[in-house]
């Protein structure tokens, strides 16, 4: 059973000011349980106001949203408890720490879901391990850690909750490339472990493409695609034309393609392109 | 050609008051470096590795410890020549919001002109070039916060340009920005190096935008551990990768080819020539 | 949405009014309270109103703005009604049970406080109508300038208005986000008691706070680095010059100032 289901989403902005903006169009897609979604799409596709939907913090102008078979907003008293299915952490989610240690902020999620103590200190252990830190640091200030370290407590602070879809928007951004990297395989192993859902929302693709199986992708409010990644990267000079970027590997393949050389399938990672190279060379010399 | 920034053993620390007692952070230790006129200078390194103290030490916002650092022949740690420094060296950081000090954006560019004191009829002049020159004269008369992050980072750089220095230091520009955003501000940069020969600086966490560069430095806890065009640093994948860092995804390719026992150059650094060379290997072999 | 508010209203336009030197305005702006106050007949308060009418027709801003503006005082303005329709027992009583008494002298009081008030709030409304903050908070600046001389931090003051002005969208925004994101994290502010409420803030309060200090010094790092050391030496791009609308404007108002005053001795 789809997790995350639309029908006909549409959310207007200012509705009825001269402001009005069309921000997501007419969306219906479906998303499945323990799949690794990207979602892409250029500044001002919708793609935020999009997942800010998924677990009601906005409400659609038409059209609806089902959470786990139950459709948002039907009843507003049980908007909180759906909302506790879906884990949303925006951008920068670190400068939205607040308590005296990590330890209290992590739990400030749980505590609200109206868990036992006990439940909640043993969710914190596990998510700490989980982000990858070290139990002193649960007894710290949050604002005596690393930028890194801080966006790691604040992801936990969600993770903690448990919720049956995470969705983490540009959780990389403004990281130096450890920490990308760091990141990105933190959220890779907590989907293996947990089985959850997860979806990324990210600008940059060489993430995306690294980690997701299926990847949605946004442009001018409408759901452009939600495919498999390299069916979409498939589609790499359309995805160029909407102003996204592509990793740097797909456009050199892009580039020995109007040479002259074609692979039939599509490159977006550099061991896949690796091994793609090798064996062409292989067949040519086996050739000779 | 003539040095126009230069560090000479420069050593620079910070009180850490979280600690109890507080702690002294050694953040750079005895750097060397001089750079030219003229010249496009990348600066990588992990986050915390000292490369953002340094170019603050560039602008007399921090005093070295023991070294000197020199802008175009003066010494930072020179109180009555202050606003001679910071006009020679211009400085744009990594939140575009968080340095944009006026509502509208000629005004905002006009800010540092006023600060010196220059007259009001030249100010207007200047303003008007520096907008022209990064492409936001059309919005001359918007407010800022309505504006795209690409938008208001070329606004900053405006706003620094209009003070006519000969060296820009871009603390990150690119970090909290959106892909179309980044080529915005790379175009910018390139095209002020190219056209204006203005010396640029850039931190950068982005490896593909230090391959635009003219040289690239590598800084690793206080020290400089490399120091060479891209082609000479990014051709060591292993060395950057122990230091934390990336390599362009076409070099990590050939270089992952020559390990494989394919022979490619190995100092490929950009897109085309990487197609080039695959063009040949393959088609060489028909 | 808490993004909905807008602070410092300016409807940008190419009227007379908005043409003024800003300077100008605040000042007309000050002698027009004065001319509604010192105005003690019914006729001189119909000049008065009819000067308030006639400009915000000059300025060509929606009148649909006007009233907007006047909401919120509606309460203002029932309430000091009420204070004198019901306190003023001096003249002929209308009307009389137990302590209440309305008389004569109380109705005129009150008709002539909710027509002041009204015009007050109409005519400095316009003032930030047709004014963007930034000419404002300059033409403040340039008005308060004599008071450097007994140490008055005038261009501090101005700068702070400047900044604050320039983060007020900006922290707007980021409250919105920061209320998304502990909503997202099941935190609750609709319901409960007044204390549970305010506790509830926290969690916005701290980020905020957090962030705001942050923002500031990097602003003040930026500003350094752009060659900011106070106001001493500064020079501006934008010169207010006095124009002929100027000219016409202090005419204007001089024009229905003396009619007040000479309705005032006449009657």
């Amino acid at each position: 059973m789809a997790v995350i289901k639309t029908e006909n989403l549409t959310y207007i902005y200012g509705e009825g000011t001269p402001f009005e903006k069309r921000a997501v169009d007419d969306v219906s897609l479906e998303i499945g349980e323990g799949e690794m979604i990207g979602v892409i799409g250029h500044t001002g596709s919708g793609k935020s106001t999009l997942i800010q939907h998924f677990n009601g913090l906005l409400k659609p102008s038409s059209g609806s949203v089902y959470i786990d078979g139950e459709k948002l907003w039907e009843d507003k008293a049980r908007l909180r408890a759906i909302r506790f299915k879906v884990g949303l952490v925006f951008q920068y989610p670190e400068y939205q720490l607040f308590e005296e240690t990590c330890y209290k902020d992590i739990a400030f999620g749980p505590k609200n879901m109206g868990l036992s103590d006990a439940e909640i200190d043993e969710r914190i252990k596990e998510t700490a391990k989980m982000v990858g830190l070290s139990p002193e640091l649960l007894d710290k200030s949050p604002f005596e850690l690393s930028g890194g370290q801080k966006r790691r407590v604040a992801i936990a602070g969600v993770m903690a909750m448990r919720p049956k879809v995470l969705i983490l928007d540009e959780p990389a951004s403004g990281l130096d490339p450890k920490g990308r990297e760091y990141i990105l395989g933190m959220l890779k192993d907590y989907h293996t472990a947990t089985k959850s859902t997860v979806m990324i929302v990210s600008h940059s693709m060489e993430d995306v493409a690294r980690y997701a199986d299926r990847i949605l992708v946004m442009n001018k409010a409408k759901l452009y695609c939600l495919e498999e990644t390299e069916k979409v990267f498939s589609r790499s000079e359309e995805l160029m034309s909407m102003g996204l970027s592509v990793p740097q590997i797909t456009r050199v393949f892009a580039r020995l393609k109007e040479m002259g050389i074609e692979f039939n399938k599509d490159v977006y990672t550099t061991p896949y392109a690796v091994k793609l190279l090798l064996e062409r060379l292989g067949q040519k010399e086996g050739l000779a | 050609m003539d040095s126009f920034l230069k560090a000479e053993g420069l050593w620079f620390s910070y009180m850490n008051n979280y600690e109890d007692p507080p702690v002294r952070t050694e953040v750079l230790k005895g750097i060397d470096l001089d750079i030219k006129k003229g010249e496009f200078v990348a600066v990588l390194g992990h986050n915390g590795s000292g490369k953002s103290t340094l170019a603050k030490c560039f602008n007399a916002i921090n005093l070295p410890e023991k070294g000197k650092a020199y802008v175009d022949g003066i010494d930072t740690s020179d109180e009555d020549r202050l606003l001679d420094i910071r006009q020679r060296v211009g400085m744009v950081f990594q939140n575009p919001d968080n340095q944009i000090v006026a509502t509208i954006v000629e005004e905002d560019c006009a800010f540092a002109l006023e600060n010196m004191g220059v007259p009001p009829a030249e100010i207007r002049q200047r303003v008007d070039d520096a907008l022209k020159t990064v492409g936001m004269y059309d919005y001359r008369e918007h407010a800022v916060h309505k504006l795209s992050g690409g938008q208001k980072q070329r606004v900053a750089i405006a706003g620094i340009i209009a003070m006519r220095p000969e060296c820009i230091l871009l603390d990150e520009p690119t970090a909290m920005l959106d892909p179309s955003g980044r080529r915005e501000v790379m175009k910018t940069i390139k095209m002020l190096n190219r056209e204006k020969g203005v010396t640029i600086v850039l931190i950068t966490h982005y490896m593909e935008e230090a391959a635009q560069a003219d040289r690239v430095v590598v800084i690793d806890s206080g020290d400089i551990m490399m120091d060479g065009t891209p082609k000479q640093i990014f051709t060591q994948v292993q060395t950057l990768r122990n230091l934390g860092l990336d390599v362009p995804q076409v070099t990590e390719l050939c270089f992952e080819l020559r390990n494989a026992g394919v022979d490619i150059p190995q100092d490929i650094i950009g897109e085309e020539e990487c197609a080039q060379a695959l063009f040949e290997l393959l088609g060489q072999q028909k | 949405m808490i993004k909905d508010i807008t602070i410092g209203q300016y409807f940008p336009g190419k009227s007379p009014i908005h043409r003024m030197d800003p300077r100008v305005k605040i000042l007309l702006t000050a002698a027009f309270i004065v001319m509604l106050f010192i105005s003690n007949s019914l006729w001189g308060l119909l000049v008065g109103a009819a000067f308030t009418l006639i400009t915000f027709l000059i300025s060509r801003i929606p009148l649909k703005l006007m009233f907007k503006s006047l909401k919120p005082i509606i309460p203002i303005i029932i309430f000091t009604g009420i204070l004198n329709l019901f306190f003023i027992k001096s003249g002929e009583p209308y009307f009389k049970w137990k302590v209440f008494q309305i008389t004569d002298e109380g109705v005129s009081t009150a008709v002539f406080m909710a027509v002041r008030i009204i015009c007050l709030i109409i005519g400095s409304s316009l003032l930030t109508y047709t004014t963007s903050p930034i000419d404002l908070t300059d033409a403040i600046e340039r008005l308060l300038s004599p008071l450097k001389k007994i140490k008055v931090p005038v261009h501090e003051l101005a700068m702070m208005m400047t900044i604050a002005l320039r983060f007020i969208p900006t922290l707007i925004e980021e409250t919105d986000k920061i209320m998304s994101a502990q909503k997202a994290r099941g935190a609750d502010m609709e319901t409960g008691s007044i204390m549970k409420r305010a506790k509830a803030l926290i969690p916005i309060l701290v980020p905020l706070f957090v962030s705001s200090f942050r923002r500031a010094e990097e602003l003040a790092l930026a500003m350094e680095c752009r060659c900011y050391h106070g106001g001493e030496g500064r020079t501006r791009m934008k010169q207010l010059h006095l124009s002929a609308v100027d000219g016409a404007a202090v005419c204007y108002m001089l024009a229905f100032f003396a009619g007040v005053i000479a309705l005032n001795i006449i009657l």
